[in-house]
């Protein structure tokens, strides 16, 4: 069978949907959510690269080259919170931040 | 079944396997690991689709240096995942339910995607053919000329998150001693010490 255009959006919409229910599943381990969001990402670069494939259009490999950028910057700023986090509190559950809740 | 749709069924397969090992395996080094396979094969897959310059982008900077990031961090935190793992149960079915519905609708949305002639007419920035021009000199020709106000603006963003990054984990380590470039520059000559050479026997 031809691979074509619907073979590479399935396979974004799978990662995507990993990513998502990587999040609904590691509510507590706050680097595994970093990482289903670098999952959903890819799955967002997935699509982009194979609409301009099929298109033969450059722009979405711009855009994801953008996106890409943006999810470095993204993944480096989590972390350091995540360090900065765990030293003040010892661990890295995140289901009970509310210290701020009135 | 041709080379090029074996290796995508593989690629592909390989990728969707790794992302659903990240998110349920037990040991967060395991799960960094299987990320940087899945960014592996998604890199496999830009470089059937003709993108290889972002294919190679993707190893050295998502892999590279993102993914590295992690297993730093996950390596440096030593954390107790055993508690972290508990009340993921609770919301297995939930989660699952919302995935499901959420798979099944994007499948029925771009399954049977077709591109209409139309669309044709549309591009924006038509990719040249592979044999005269190289994928990284086509990107190269429309990112430096049309697309630099959002290439600078890359660059922007990722000196804000440098600069975020160390402002949020730096300690300053008490007891040191620094210069105070501001002190410095606002000495007043009236209070500065002079040193007189004074001879034996003399005075001022």
């Amino acid at each position: 069978m031809e691979i074509g255009l619907p073979h590479y959006l399935s396979v974004a919409a799978a990662l995507f949907t990993l990513g998502v229910f990587g999040i609904f599943l590691n509510r507590k381990n706050v680097i595994v959510i970093l990482m289903s969001v670098e999952l959903i990402l890819l799955a967002v670069n997935i699509n982009f690269v194979a609409f301009s494939s099929f298109l033969g259009d450059l722009t979405g490999q711009i855009f994801a080259l953008l996106i890409l950028t943006v999810a470095a910057a993204e993944a480096a700023i989590g972390l350091a919170i995540v360090v900065v986090y765990n030293r003040n509190r010892g661990s890295i559950a995140v289901d009970d931040i509310n210290m701020m809740k009135g | 079944m041709t080379l090029a749709g074996f290796f995508f069924y593989l690629f592909a397969l390989i990728t969707v396997m790794s992302g659903f090992m990240v998110i349920t395996v037990r040991n967060p080094v395991h799960a960094v690991l299987f990320l940087i396979l899945a960014f592996f094969n998604a890199a496999g897959l830009f470089v059937l689709l003709g993108a290889e310059f972002l294919a190679m982008i993707l190893v050295i900077v998502y892999v590279g240096a993102v993914a590295v990031l992690f297993l730093f961090v996950v390596m440096m935190l030593d954390v107790d995942f055993a508690e972290l793992r508990e009340g993921a149960t609770k919301f297995v079915t939930v989660g699952g339910l919302v995935g499901a519905i959420l798979l099944g609708e994007l499948l029925l949305a771009v399954g049977a995607w077709t591109i209409t002639p139309q669309a044709v007419s549309q591009i924006r920035e038509r990719i040249p053919p592979a044999d005269s021009v190289s994928n990284t000199e086509a990107i190269g020709r429309v990112l430096y000329t049309k697309y630099v106000f959002f290439f600078e603006m890359a660059g922007l963003i990722l000196l804000i998150a440098m600069i975020g990054a160390i402002v949020l984990t730096l300690r300053h380590r008490v007891g040191v001693k620094r210069q105070n470039i501001a002190v410095q520059v606002a000495r007043d000559p009236r209070l500065a010490i002079e040193i007189k050479k004074v001879e034996t026997g003399k005075g001022i």
